[in-house]
């Protein structure tokens, strides 16, 4: 705990997308917010040589699991394994028991996270109603009640006339779309990846087509509505295609791709553990190769965890019946150093404002940077520390990760929010 | 393998071999066995048989049938033994109701293989008499079981086993001990 | 008998071919040959599995493949029960890995297992230490149908290397195919799968496998010709217009057959529908394995219970 407000992060390589830094540099922190080192004359002086300091790290894809299935997660422990992870802002799904569809919701998440939250809780409005896709949720009410997004994530809105009314209305109250794309109709059942490998595992596959319909649903209305619609992990080459024409025609689209599906290929199914099991479901090795080169040419500007959360019971069942989703806050910033800037695919300031500037653009919030006079939300990345990940060591609720086990280099090891270490050398401290 | 130690050479054990083979022909020439099979158990009971047979015809000119049979099916300690389950060939080429058959096998200890062929054999049908030979005794017996026709007796510790080389014309015959290894052994004595 | 001296079965459960080498496959095959031999004995029965409990759990109805183990156990003296979708407990809510383990609590050693979800045998197995034998997971997996299958070929060609066989059917709804697939390319065989496109992905190529959609194609040449069974309710899904249009394109007749090998054999999982995929005179003819088919299954399981019985630790 740190008591006095005031201190200087000294010695730090300094890599700050947002005014396109990176360098050795000091930090300053006056209370609670950036502020020029010179300015903090006798304030306490924190040696960070040999770690990365970046802006707090915003994850804008989080299944916290409150209310309603709270055995999974909560808010508190969401939070806390986020600061684990090195992120200062998540984007909380509205998936939850009741949906985030009404301003009462909202409000019962936003006092939990005020109350029990250790990091900052951006939460995310549906699209529809009840998620159905039948009708218009109240996204005026939601705005007003504090959300910064929409999204049926979990579902998508098969009903492309109310979808390009959702799109148009949003605009009304800048609230960027974030969408999953899944033509349900092309979804059959599937419980991995259509191809190779679930030719060999007999198993049914989830078409590439249910997404790539979708992203180009989108596309042409977000081209309609002339507002910002954003593809949540973007999973298939096609989609990745459509996205890279998209914005190269300067439409409003970006896309966010999770450390799985980067990191990670179907092969995997054939272990058939459940912890290989999400939605969009892991994709061929030519698809990944797809995020890859995405994630280079800045066609995808975000990475997002989507940290789902399942009790060890409700995924230690047959394959078939085992619900989508892992959790990724813990591993993220581990398996990206490992996947995309220890490999050199990224550079550093490359990697880090997928984590900074790409989702505070999408998002449009004041947060992602470590400009004076901004927020101190501030993460401290070892990029050079080796560890095997262990389930057992997760501060999440649940321990559902297909990255147990696997050996990983870099790991955020200390978060500030508003000035404040909550995270502190490896350990929770607030 | 672990290191061994050699107990007999190649010409104790030819005249050993051929003290068993004497034995039978003795009794058979009183016709106490005529009419007679060698079943060979699996794996050394068979090399043994086929030497047998060799010199029984030697010794008095008679040509007696051969057959093989594997015992793993039979054992008593599947499962409770690390043992491998492999199977070798059981060939009984002869109808073995009303028939003198002789069981071979290499080293008589405990008795339990034995137990375990005339459970076997008996699934084959019913012989007149079953008698059997081996060329080494090293006692350890745990069923009431006990040689007919027999080559030599040997003690070795418990924690040893006998290993008996049968090469013929190829190489010389040699029987040898060495320590039981804790590695996985199969049930012809083979380390894997 | 083809045992070297350093041959090695060290699994505790029977999940899929993928799994085993190709000596391990033979290691099975060499074993159910001295098995049939205990079939053709007047006692066919040996106290192998004595005081061994099997476990037949079949969530999902099966006729040919449950018998053939039940005789399988009954002929290796072990103790059997059997438990049915109908009568377990799953229908009340308890979750496959509990259910199995309430059977592994009454000191069941084995457990032969038949599920509609693939790879269902290999999680459990992962959670029990009972012995697992996968009877059919989906459309993933089913081993002991492929071993008896290559065991028929074996015994009769003497070699799977080098001969070409052909799978004709619905092979992307088929365990059997998958099963037979891996085992036959494992033993160095030809293989070659066919039907409607719409039953037959060309994602089998990237293993190697010759993917074609023409009968005659499939069959020229060939030593081998295994005949899938083709379900109704494929036609219902559209996957073909009507079983009479597969049965003339894609069934094996009697001028089909002219483009196989003068003495290739005809194989068929069973149950056959007659005139649909195969013909009765082929069916009944004398290039038919398919009885012996069923004969060589009960040693190829008697073979698989007792490898993997050895293997249970205690």
């Amino acid at each position: 705990m740190i008591k006095n407000k005031n201190y200087i992060l000294r010695g730090g390589r300094v890599v700050d997308p947002s005014r396109n830094v990176d360098g050795v540099g000091d930090i300053g922190v006056c209370d609670g917010m950036i502020c020029s080192p010179e300015k903090l004359q006798g304030a306490e002086i924190i040696d960070v040589k040999g770690l990365v300091v970046t802006p707090g790290l915003i994850d804008m894809h989080v299944h916290l699991r409150q209310p309603g299935q709270t055995a999974a997660e909560t808010i508190a422990t969401g939070t806390r394994a986020a600061a684990a992870g090195g992120f200062t802002s998540i984007v909380s799904m509205p998936n939850t028991n009741p949906p985030a569809d009404s301003s009462d919701t909202i409000e019962y998440i936003r006092r939990h996270a005020r109350t029990d939250g250790v990091v900052k809780v951006l939460p995310c409005g549906c699209m529809s109603k009840g998620l159905k896709g039948e009708e218009m949720a109240p996204v005026g009410s939601l705005k007003n009640s504090g959300v910064v997004a929409l999204s049926d994530d979990g579902r998508c809105i098969q009903n492309h006339e109310l979808m390009l009314h959702v799109i148009q209305y949003a605009k009304s109250f800048d609230l960027p779309i974030l969408d999953h794309c899944e033509d349900e109709q092309l979804t059959c059942g599937g419980v991995m990846h259509h191809g190779e490998w679930s030719a060999l595992l007999g198993m049914k596959g989830v078409m590439s087509a249910s997404e790539e319909m979708m992203v180009a649903r989108d596309i042409i209305f977000s081209r309609m509505a002339d507002w910002k619609v954003h593809i949540q992990h973007i999973s298939t080459l096609e989609s990745i295609e459509l996205v890279r024409n998209a914005r190269k025609r300067k439409l409003r689209i970006t896309a966010e791709v999770t450390p799985h599906h980067l990191a990670l290929t179907d092969e995997k199914i054939k272990t058939f553990d459940t912890n290989f099991k999400m939605s969009p479901p892991l994709r061929s090795a030519d698809d990944r190769q797809a995020v890859l080169t995405a994630l280079k040419d800045g066609t995808i500007t975000v990475i997002a965890t989507d940290h789902a959360p399942h009790t060890e019971t409700a995924k230690l069942v047959e394959f078939d019946f085992a619900p989508c989703g892992i959790i990724g806050l813990e591993t993220a910033i581990p398996v990206c150093f490992t996947e995309l800037y220890h490999s050199g695919i990224l550079s550093l300031s490359e990697l880090i404002a997928k984590f900074t500037t790409g989702p505070a653009e999408v998002l449009n919030i004041d947060a992602g940077t470590l400009a004076e006079g901004k927020p101190a939300d501030i993460t401290l990345i070892d990029p050079e520390l080796e560890f095997t990940v262990d389930k057992e060591t997760f501060l999440s609720k649940s321990s559902n990760s297909p990255f147990h086990g696997t050996k990983v280099k870099g790991k955020a090891i200390s978060t500030i929010v508003d000035g404040k270490f909550i995270y502190r050398d490896g350990t929770l401290v607030g | 393998m672990t290191e061994k130690q050699l107990l007999k050479s190649d010409s104790d054990v030819k005249t050993a071999i051929a003290k068993v083979a004497a034995t039978i022909v003795n009794d058979f020439k009183q016709g106490i066995i005529d009419n007679f099979v060698l079943v060979g158990i699996q794996v050394h009971g068979v090399s043994l048989a086929k030497r047998l047979i060799i010199e029984i015809e030697q010794q008095c000119g008679h040509q007696a049938p051969l057959g093989t049979l594997d015992i793993t099916m039979y054992r008593d300690d599947i499962g409770i033994r690390r043992m491998l389950p492999i199977i070798r060939e059981t060939e009984i080429p002869f109808d073995i109701n009303d028939c003198n058959v002789i069981l071979v096998d290499d080293v008589l200890s405990s008795g339990r293989t034995i137990r375990a062929a005339l459970d076997a054999l008996n699934d084959y049908g019913r012989p007149l008499k079953i008698k059997l030979a081996a060329l080494v005794d090293r006692g350890n017996r745990e069923y009431p079981i006990t040689a007919d026709y027999c080559g030599m007796e040997l003690r070795v510790e418990n924690d040893e086993k006998i290993i008996v080389e049968l090469n013929g014309d190829e190489a010389e015959d040699s029987i040898c001990k060495a320590a039981w290894s804790n590695r996985l052994i199969a049930n012809d004595g083979t380390l894997i | 008998m083809s045992i070297t001296k350093n041959v090695k079965w060290s699994k505790k459960d029977l999940l899929s071919i993928y799994d085993l080498t190709a000596e391990e496959i033979n290691i099975i095959l060499d074993t159910a040959e001295e098995f049939k031999k205990v079939s053709q004995r007047n006692v066919k029965k040996v106290p192998a599995l004595r005081g061994k409990t099997v476990v037949n759990f079949f969530i999902e109805p099966s006729t040919r493949t449950r018998m053939s183990f039940e005789l399988a156990e009954q002929r290796l003296s072990a103790d059997i029960i059997n438990i049915s979708a109908s009568t377990s407990s799953l229908k009340k809510g308890e979750t496959l890995l509990d259910t199995v383990r309430n059977i592994e609590a009454l000191q069941a050693d084995l457990i032969v297992m038949r599920h509609s979800a693939p790879g269902a045998q290999s999680f459990i197995a992962k959670h029990v230490s009972a012995g697992i034998l996968n009877a059919g997971d989906g459309a993933h997996s089913h081993p002991t149908q492929a071993l008896l299958d290559i065991f028929t070929i074996r015994e009769k060609k003497g070699s799977l290397k080098g001969l070409n066989v052909s799978i004709i059917g619905d092979i992307v709804h088929s365990r059997v195919a998958r099963s037979n697939i891996w085992g036959l390319l494992k033993l160095g065989a030809n293989v070659t799968v066919a039907g409607p496109s719409t039953l037959v992905p060309r994602e089998f190529e990237k293993i190697g496998v010759r993917v074609c959609h023409n009968r005659e194609a499939a069959l020229e040449g060939a030593d081998v010709v295994n005949l899938l069974r083709i379900q109704h309710e494929r036609q219902r899904g559209g996957f073909f217009p009507s079983i009479g249009e597969y049965s003339r394109f894609f069934g094996l007749n009697a001028d089909a057959a002219k483009y196989l090998n003068p003495d290739a054999l005809i194989m068929h999982p069973g149950p056959i529908n007659r005139g649909v995929e195969l013909d009765s005179s082929l069916a009944d003819g004398p290039q038919s394995v398919i009885l012996e088919q069923v004969t060589n299954g009960l040693a190829v399981r008697m073979a698989v219970l007792f490898l993997v019985a050895g293997c249970l630790e205690k």
